[in-house]
């Protein structure tokens, strides 16, 4: 179906359905339970994170995943993007296309320039160019660019706004009430939720999501195209070897120097997104630790797959948001069964890893998977899977002999 | 004058003089075998056709372009392929997948931004890596992870990987080292059938005299960095100066 095979169609039709049903499946507990309201994550705001998070790690598995090549800078992407986008939001439209379509293109610009001076050397060294260029990027932000990137204050949406198009585009400097309008689509805004109370349970069906589940989709299906075309296999044995590829009459550059742009176009269209989710964008989103997230991802979910990115990026902004919301008093109400020496030790040994400790458990779950599981959590999966299928065609071996 | 022409080539690495004025000639269609004891220059001089390594003074010339100072890459489009020592293949890929690569080059070096088309439709391409590893016995191997390949394979994999792309000159490195005598044997009847059917012209580096003097119409033997005779295998075989290089000594 539109170029994939069949397998492929099936990957996507599945991601596809738990991406739009994730409202409902995200929120598995009562809204007013404790369990709800540690557990449940089908909220607008982290739902949005998690698909834009999965498109910044699908773009970056494309360059890390496919050619090997391991960028340290990829927030500098996300930022330009944000920035851009923004840009649009003030002077043109609060419409979030436009906001996203030049995101996507002036992320595309300034990593051509990036990769075409980085992509000279190759492994650590081109790591250490992309690094030394985002953190280049994060201080111009911060301090020079001040005019254009609000420096340290940062961006965000105003009174003053021109936003040039007629009202019917998203133009006009205030709405009808008279404050600063919010992104918008199609006259919706991007904060609009449809909220379905069932019994205890309430999903929220919220508009900003669904509008990036479906770059998400697309960003995925574009993805699982790369990787099964000529131009995809040409990548994978520039990481396999590139010296025979260079005997073989090729030069490689074009190849990298493509695919590092459209690895950062992935990059500013995330960046572009959360500008239209979030009217406001600071110089933090450049910096290293970003960039170092995303690496995270990939590799926690399985680099070089197709999905893996997803869930890592998935799995990071759970934890992230569900341990860090973990706190003392709730440990102590999860604890309180056991006697009361008891629940101060559960509390103090299970505190460091809470809250502001999230990042403890992540780098402990991190260094199991890389131990364990080289492949990331679809090797995981893939395993899981072995041993179901095995235990499968056990059980019909022995039948014969009952 | 012949396809490959090498003139007064010097290579020193440090103190060591590795090659010193090196003069060849590999007519074309020919197979050309360079021989030498261990330490002669026989990779050395190889790697200067290739563009791994640049000789200090000297030409080489293919088909009356130079081939000094230019690409691995461009030095390829020209016509020249290499089979290396420790095969150079694509080990994460599979056998298909690694004779495909070498059909999408586009003779010319051409990039093209093919991102949207795929592998899956390429029927002409498969069907010439197929063609290919059918010619070098693999056929049934085509699924197979590159990695997990004997020795021999996948030096017949590489082999076929440069046959793909109809090169003009075939460089050799020791194709059948490490080989078993079966597949030593099978590696010859391989070369002189490409040999018979496509006339490629070929220059084998070779330490095993079975394979040189079953395949070779002509002969240089290098010894200390310089060649000492060329001539065809019968003269060769007889020749005094062959003898005292590889056995230290007149007899």
């Amino acid at each position: 179906m539109y170029g994939l095979n069949r397998k492929d169609t099936v990957l996507l039709l599945i991601v596809a359905i738990l991406v739009a049903a994730a409202p409902l499946l995200l929120n598995p507990f009562p809204d007013t339970s404790a369990m709800g309201k540690t557990f449940n994550a089908g909220y607008p705001d982290l739902m949005q994170r998690f698909v834009i998070f999965g498109i910044f790690a699908i773009g970056f598995n494309i360059l890390f995943g496919l050619t090997g090549y391991l960028s340290f800078g990829h927030a500098a992407f996300l930022g330009v993007g944000s920035y851009a986008g923004m840009w649009m939001l003030k002077l043109l439209s609060i419409n979030v296309i436009p906001a996203i379509l030049f995101s996507i293109a002036v992320a595309g610009a300034v990593s051509l320039i990036i990769g075409w001076i980085s992509l000279r050397r190759s492994g650590i060294y081109f790591s250490i160019l992309t690094l030394a260029f985002a953190q280049m990027a994060f201080s111009l932000a911060a301090s020079v660019l001040t005019p254009i990137t609000g420096g340290e204050t940062g961006l965000q949406t105003s009174l003053n706004d021109p936003r040039i198009m007629p009202g019917f585009l998203g133009g006009g400097t205030v709405n009808s009430a008279g404050n600063i309008p919010a992104p918008s689509l199609l006259g919706m805004e991007m904060s609009e939720s449809f909220i379905l109370n069932v019994g205890p349970w309430a999903f929220t069906f919220n508009w900003g999501y669904y509008i990036c589940a479906t770059f998400m989709l697309l960003a995925f299906y574009i993805a699982i195209r790369i990787f099964r075309s000529p131009f995809g296999l040409m990548l994978k044995a520039i990481k396999s070897n590139q010296q025979r590829l260079n005997y073989t009459g090729l030069n490689t550059r074009p190849y990298m120097l493509t695919c590092f742009v459209i690895s950062g176009m992935y990059a500013g269209l995330a960046g572009g997104l959360m500008a239209a989710m979030d009217p406001q964008v600071g110089a933090e989103r450049m910096q290293w630790t970003a960039s170092g997230e995303v690496v995270l991802m990939t590799i926690l979910g399985g680099a070089g797959t197709l999905i893996g990115p997803v869930l890592g990026a998935g799995l990071i902004k759970y934890f992230e948001n569900i341990f860090s919301k973990i706190n003392k008093a709730t440990l102590e109400a999860w604890f309180g069964v056991f006697p009361d020496w008891m629940t101060d030790l559960l509390v103090t040994l299970v505190y460091p890893f809470i809250g502001k400790g999230w990042h403890l458990t992540l780098g402990l779950i991190f260094m199991l998977v890389v131990i364990f599981l080289p492949g990331g959590l679809v090797e995981g999966g893939q395993r899981i899977a072995r041993l179901f299928r095995r235990g499968k065609t056990g059980a019909g071996a022995l039948k014969p002999a009952e | 004058m012949g396809i490959l022409e090498v003139r007064n080539v010097n290579k020193s690495f440090g103190g060591l003089k590795a090659l010193h004025e090196v003069n060849l000639d590999v007519q074309e269609g020919m197979i050309h075998a360079i021989i030498g004891p261990n330490g002669a220059g026989k990779s050395t001089l190889l790697n200067c056709f290739v563009g791994k390594l640049e000789p200090d003074t000297g030409t080489v010339t293919f088909n009356g372009r130079s081939l000094l100072g230019i690409r691995p890459h461009e030095i390829n489009q020209a016509g020249v392929s290499r089979v290396f020592q420790t095969p150079e293949i694509f080990r994460d890929l599979t056998v298909l997948e690694n004779v495909m690569i070498p059909c999408f080059a586009k003779r010319d070096g051409s990039f093209e931004l093919n991102a949207l088309r795929r592998i899956h439709n390429e029927t002409d391409i498969r069907e010439k890596a197929e063609q290919m590893l059918v010619d070098v016995t693999m056929a049934e191997k085509h699924d197979m992870q590159a990695e997990s390949l004997s020795r021999g394979d996948k030096r017949r994999l590489e082999m076929a990987m440069c046959l793909a792309q109809d090169p003009q000159l075939l460089l050799l490195d020791e194709p059948t080292a490490g080989m078993a005598r079966a597949d030593t044997n099978a590696t010859i009847d391989l070369l002189g059938e490409i040999q018979d059917k496509r006339k490629i012209t070929m220059a084998i580096i070779e330490h095993d005299m079975h394979v040189v003097f079953s395949l070779a119409e002509r002969i240089s033997v290098l010894a200390q960095g310089t060649v000492i005779v060329e001539d065809t295998p019968d003269k060769i075989k007889g020749n005094a100066k062959v003898q005292e290089a590889y056995l230290g000594g007149t007899h």
